[in-house]
């Protein structure tokens, strides 16, 4: 997995790509979002467009990070899945817990 | 798909996760030789990747010295895949839901709920030695949908 951040305003977007999978990427995700919020950053927003795949090692990381963030009183939100990474959260019912968006702009405004 | 002639292969992995990428690509191999189609062969390569993680991690502890026993076999009508570990076995039924809302927030356990979404088949048993034993079957023959079945659902696909 691949990873790249940028902020936008106090918003800050992880941009992933690659594969979310047991032993490598969940780690890796964890890693991004401790430093995040370490640098103050409570605005977080997962950029996914390019992961090709999250296996449920994957999503269960993306879970506990949603939780950490939200205890720390801030917000994690997921922009652009692909239909597959769509489908997952759908039939995993965390569609239900993520707020999703497909573009950039609407996702940071969505802070407020 | 075409009737093709059927395609196997037998691996006997150590317990590390970096072996999911071994048997990922022996799989993707034998599902193209078969023409296997692209959104079958992801679904399929899911399941197998969590089937494997089960067994290296919850069955096999991480000690590469056991190993994880690897059926692949592909035709005109199905994918089946076998994975044994040389675990302690466990029993599946202990599972919780992950999808009831109270479960939804657990950071594991989703293991098993993908394997049973991805494929047709998931059976359970006692592997020879003790451990754990998985047979998972993907019909490659389109089905009919299940009408209480409406959620999208990447079975169906």
């Amino acid at each position: 997995m691949k990873s790249q951040i940028r902020d936008r305003g106090d918003v800050r977007i992880v941009e992933l790509s690659g594969k979310i999978t047991i032993g490598s990427g969940d780690v890796k995700i964890r890693e991004l979002i401790d430093e995040s919020l370490a640098a103050g950053k409570k605005h977080l927003v997962l950029d996914l467009a390019g992961v090709t795949t999250i296996d449920s090692s994957g999503i269960g990381e993306m879970v506990a990070c949603y939780t950490t963030v939200t205890k720390k009183g801030g917000h994690l939100k997921l922009l652009r899945l692909s239909p597959k990474i769509n489908d997952i959260l759908q039939v995993t019912q965390l569609i239900t817990v993520f707020e999703v968006f497909d573009n950039e702009a609407e996702a940071v405004s969505s802070f407020g | 798909m075409n009737a093709v002639e059927p395609v196997s292969a037998h691996l006997v992995l150590a317990s590390r996760f970096e072996n999911i990428e071994v048997a990922e690509r022996a799989l993707h191999d034998l599902c193209s030789a078969a023409g296997c189609d692209g959104d079958q062969l992801y679904w399929v390569v899911s399941a197998l990747r969590e089937a494997l993680a089960n067994a290296v991690r919850h069955g096999n502890h991480l000690q590469p010295e056991r190993k994880v026993h690897v059926d692949l076999s592909v035709d005109s009508g199905a994918v089946t895949i076998r994975v044994d570990d040389e675990g302690e076995g466990f029993d599946p039924s202990q599972i919780p839901d992950p999808t009831v809302p109270e479960n939804l927030l657990r950071p594991s356990g989703r293991g098993i709920f993908y394997m049973q979404q991805f494929m047709n088949r998931v059976q359970f048993s006692r592997s020879p030695g003790g451990g754990t034993s998985v047979l998972m079957v993907k019909l490659l023959q389109p089905t009919t949908r299940s009408s209480e079945n409406e959620e999208p659902n990447p079975r169906s696909r």
